[in-house]
């Protein structure tokens, strides 16, 4: 048993355990902090099978914006668990017997379907990029060559998915104070100082008007 | 004993059993529905890279970098609903989600 496969069984451990943790863990944030360790493993087994630059987008996107997105909204939200948490196990038999199908369906398959024991074939033999090409190069090449469509509508996708994302969770506050910046700026003097022209008043008689126009009560002192 | 297809493509199934019973005994809870369908989605990727390596073909790779794009859109998509869902009826269990009347 060489380096790699000991590597593979241990990643598969812990992947398989952090999974299995996921679906049933008791505080949603234990379950978003064990799926952050799956795909930080699953990381680990992509770099063993040479896909060094899906690696570390799995890394980069799901560790460090997905599950964080994740773990934001876990927080926000105030939950009641004991709710959430009824029928848990009344679930369980037809879960198990449902995930053993799954399994064996899929093991039958693919291991009647597909030469599963031999190695790995090298990237030349098979009409590829040569060998000595790296990873993020001859995926780089495939995508703006041969997918350079389907890459513009992978980046389409994405800016829909923002909008939506903000349209979707933007609203405004009914009960805000908040200031309005450019209504600010453009004020002009005359929007807020009003000068009031009035007659002389002599002293000792009674003012015509109680105080002299200023800008507060101007709509009263309109006599001119 | 080297490795093989079979023990990328086995992790795979297993992987998806998983999150398989985790939708199955996480029925009210929407949130953890949505890392179940994220563990679904892991296990279909790593059966593309490992086909992608012992078939000698790069195009299993692309075809994971889309999957990935896609599953980051669904993702953001539904964690803006659910917030929005949260806001608006105070819970997210799934039996009380029933507006619809579906």
């Amino acid at each position: 048993m060489d380096v790699k496969t000991g590597f593979f069984y241990l990643f598969s451990v812990v992947l398989l355990f952090a999974a299995f943790r996921v679906v049933t863990a008791r505080n949603p944030v234990h379950a978003v902090l064990f799926l952050m360790l799956a795909f930080s493993q699953a990381s680990g087994l992509w770099l063993l099978l040479q896909a060094e630059f899906l690696a570390m987008v799995l890394v980069l996107v799901y560790l460090g914006a997905v599950m964080v997105l994740f773990l934001f909204v876990v927080m926000m939200l105030d939950i009641n668990l004991d709710t959430l948490r009824e029928g848990f196990w009344k679930h369980f038999p037809l879960a198990a017997t449902l995930g053993a199908l799954v399994a064996l369906e899929m093991a039958a398959v693919l291991m009647s379907g597909f030469r599963i024991s031999e190695a790995p074939k090298a990237a030349l033999e098979v009409g590829q990029l040569a060998p000595q090409v790296p990873n993020s190069k001859a995926l780089g090449i495939l995508l703006y060559t041969e997918y350079l469509m389907p890459i513009q509508v992978a980046a389409a996708i994405l800016l829909v998915a923002m909008i939506a994302a903000i349209a979707l969770t933007l609203r405004q506050r009914k009960d805000s104070k908040a200031i309005s910046a450019s209504e600010q700026v453009h004020v002009r003097a005359g929007d807020r100082l009003v000068v009031v022209k009035m007659d002389v008043v002599k002293l000792g008689e009674a003012p015509k008007s109680a105080e002299a126009g200023t800008e507060a009560d101007a709509s009263k002192e309109t006599k001119q | 004993m080297t490795l093989t297809l079979g023990h990328y493509l086995s992790l795979g199934a297993m992987l998806f059993a998983l999150a398989v019973i985790g939708i199955f005994l996480n029925r009210k809870n929407l949130i953890v529905l949505l890392m179940a369908i994220e563990l679904m989605l892991l296990a279909v990727n790593m059966n593309f890279v490992a086909f992608s390596h012992y078939l000698g073909d790069m195009h299993g790779q692309v075809f994971v970098f889309f999957i990935l794009t896609v599953a980051a859109a669904e993702s953001a998509i539904g964690l803006a609903i659910l917030v929005l869902l949260f806001r608006n009826m105070n819970s997210i269990n799934v039996d009380e989600l029933d507006s619809l009347k579906g």
